[in-house]
């Protein structure tokens, strides 16, 4: 785990309300320190995030991100850095400056009543930016980008509480699907 | 293989689609044996559920033998002969953890779009629209069953399949519907609305929990004559006042508890038709609305008909003045396997009672035409997967 000290410095991302905030939250029948662990480790986010999205880890603090995004499947990419991180409770992180997309977010684990579950919320803040792109990602709605969230706390939940995310990619389906499908 | 597929409103067709594949490690390929038409399927049909696509493949119950294992499946193996419960649930959420296998977190890849409708989605069912999960179902010759270890009942015995195949679903969903009554043996009069599969299974629940008197409503002659043989009291819907008869037969306290088995597709009023028609409203309340004036005060209504969507004119009055418990809901299928299986096994009760028409897969389109119509006497339709 980073040391507060080797923390990348707290950093507005995301000026006023110029940028698209989403919160969103599940509960999980799993120990906090268990799903924190899971989520400390970036990389295993995009076993759960449904859009393809490549996440490679730089540093304990530092992260590549690259998703694809229309129009064509050009990719956007950028580098996240962890700003905040207790143990077991929360992460926080945010794009470094100059990113094609300023972004920032944060996942808090707390205890659900009850005692057998965590209550994970996650808060992701970004800023279109300018330019045709940015006409483009202000399309993809704050609310799309929450149900993207949804879904991939969704996952997270089964993933982690029965080791699998339920599909039916593959399986048979009649005309006319099965064409629009091949 | 074949497969029994929606192809819009009133229009099924049988096609040559492809053999399921095992997609996740926990899932397991039936070769199913037996399979059937379910009242809920007809909702399907007439197309009053919303999120199907053409091309779904129906069908939610079957059974038959497992002959492939995903590399995470413990307790079945290939061979073994087992029944599918309809509702598909993972066995490792709050709700499975809570036997309320029917409100699964975690098999609903679409919960985002039954979200939007109910505020939260329930276990996706086989069959059952996209916002259901939109899994294949089983009106098919194989079909993928996900959670292998969690939801299918391994039958040991060489019973026959006419007699453990309703396991599925209408026999747990009859029980569940008599249990939630709340029945105190040798006291409690249950009235049930509509005489169908699932009325059939909920009359004779209510007595194996005791019911002293189980009253019958429907309107099709041969439904009502085959409550009558398990000891119903009938009531002919057609002959007058529901609320009037039910009194008199109660003593005038109504019914202890009332079971709505006839779901969003009840007739009996204009109003309604009319609505569900322009689509002002999705379901058909009629049997609801009378069961709700007629169950006595302080009694239960239970609710095993399938409602999807929004209704009009309900009598919400009549059952907060009264003090009404309700009670309702996809049937928690898994929860009544073994017990019922035992009942089955231990003679208590022979399901295949309710069939009526056996038919080739092939010939689905027109079994579905037949039961939907409540032509030549069809009560049950079971559909043979390699004829
Ligand atoms: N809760 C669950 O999990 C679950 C499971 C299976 C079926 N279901 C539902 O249960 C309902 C019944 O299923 P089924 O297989 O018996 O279907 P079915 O269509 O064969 O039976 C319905 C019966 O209701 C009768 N009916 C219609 N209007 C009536 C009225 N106003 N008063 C009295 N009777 C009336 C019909 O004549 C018919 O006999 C359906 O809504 C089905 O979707 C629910
Ligand atoms: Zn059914
Ligand atoms: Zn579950």
């Amino acid at each position: 785990m980073a040391s507060r000290k080797g923390l990348a410095p707290s950093k507005i991302v995301v000026p006023g309300n110029k940028g698209v905030k989403i919160s969103r939250a599940v509960t999980i029948r799993k120990p906090a320190d268990a799903l924190y662990a899971f989520w400390r480790d970036l990389e295993n986010l995009s076993l759960v995030i449904k859009h393809p999205v490549t996440i490679r880890n730089l540093s304990d603090i530092e992260s590549h991100w690259s998703v694809s995004a229309p129009p064509g499947d050009r990719r956007v990419e950028w580098d996240a850095l962890i700003i905040n991180d207790e143990k077991d409770k929360l992460i926080a992180w945010r794009s470094r400056e100059d990113s094609e997309i300023n972004n920032a977010g944060s996942v808090r684990f707390e205890p659900a009543p009850g005692g057998d579950a965590t209550e994970v919320t996650v808060t992701l803040e970004y800023q279109p930016p300018g330019g045709k792109l940015g006409a483009l990602l202000a399309k993809l709605s704050g609310e799309e980008a929450g149900q993207q969230v949804g879904d991939a706390l969704r996952r997270l939940k089964a993933l982690m509480e029965v080791g699998e995310i339920p599909t039916t990619d593959g399986q048979p389906v009649g005309e006319p699907q099965r064409k629009k499908n091949q | 293989m074949k497969a029994v597929c929606w192809m819009g409103k009133k229009k099924m067709e049988v096609q040559r689609v492809n053999d399921p594949k095992i997609l996740n490690p926990r899932d397991c390929i039936v070769r199913i044996t037996s399979t059937a038409i379910c009242g809920s399927d007809l909702h399907l049909y007439d197309g009053y559920i919303p999120t199907m696509e053409k091309g779904d493949i129906l069908g939610h119950e079957f059974m038959g033998e497992v002959v492939e294992i995903g590399p995470q499946v413990k307790k079945l193996k290939v061979g073994d002969r087992v029944v599918v419960p309809f509702t598909i649930s993972c066995g490792g959420c709050f709700h499975c953890s809570r036997q309320q296998w029917s409100c699964c977190d975690n098999t609903n890849p679409n919960a985002r779009l039954a979200e939007v409708l109910y505020g939260h989605s329930g276990a996706a069912l086989y069959g059952y629209s996209h916002m259901m999960g939109g899994y294949a179902g089983g009106q098919a010759q194989y079909a993928r069953v996900p959670f292998a270890d969690v939801g299918p009942i391994k039958i040991e015995s060489n019973i026959d399949d006419d007699k453990v195949l309703f396991l599925s679903d209408i026999f747990p969903t009859g029980f569940m519907a008599a249990e939630n009554c709340n029945i105190e043996p040798g006291r409690s009069v249950v009235a049930v609305w509509g005489c169908g599969p699932v009325g059939q299974f909920a009359i004779r629940s209510a007595f194996l929990l005791g019911a002293a008197k189980v009253i019958a409503i429907d309107s099709v002659p041969e439904r009502l004559r085959m409550a009558e043989e398990a000891g119903a009291y009938v009531l002919n819907d057609d002959d007058g006042d529901i609320q009037e008869r039910l009194n008199l037969l109660t003593g005038g306290r109504g019914p202890d508890a009332c079971i709505d088995g006839v779901g969003m597709e009840a007739h009996g009023s204009v109003y309604d038709s009319v609505k569900q028609k322009l689509k002002l409203e999705n379901d058909h309340p009629y049997a609801l609305r009378q069961a709700m004036r007629a169950v006595r005060t302080g009694g239960t209504l239970s609710v095993p008909g399938v409602y999807s969507g929004f209704i009009d004119k309900v009598p919400f009055g009549a059952a907060f003045g009264k003090g009404v418990t309700i009670r309702q809901g996809q049937t928690h299928t898994q929860r009544y396997l073994r017990p019922l299986l035992d009942l089955i096994e231990n003679g208590k009760i022979d399901p295949s009672f309710v069939i009526t028409h056996r038919v080739p897969l092939s010939k689905a389109p027109e079994a579905y035409e037949t039961f939907c119509n409540k032509e030549d006497g069809c009560i049950k339709v079971v559909l043979d997967p390699n004829a």
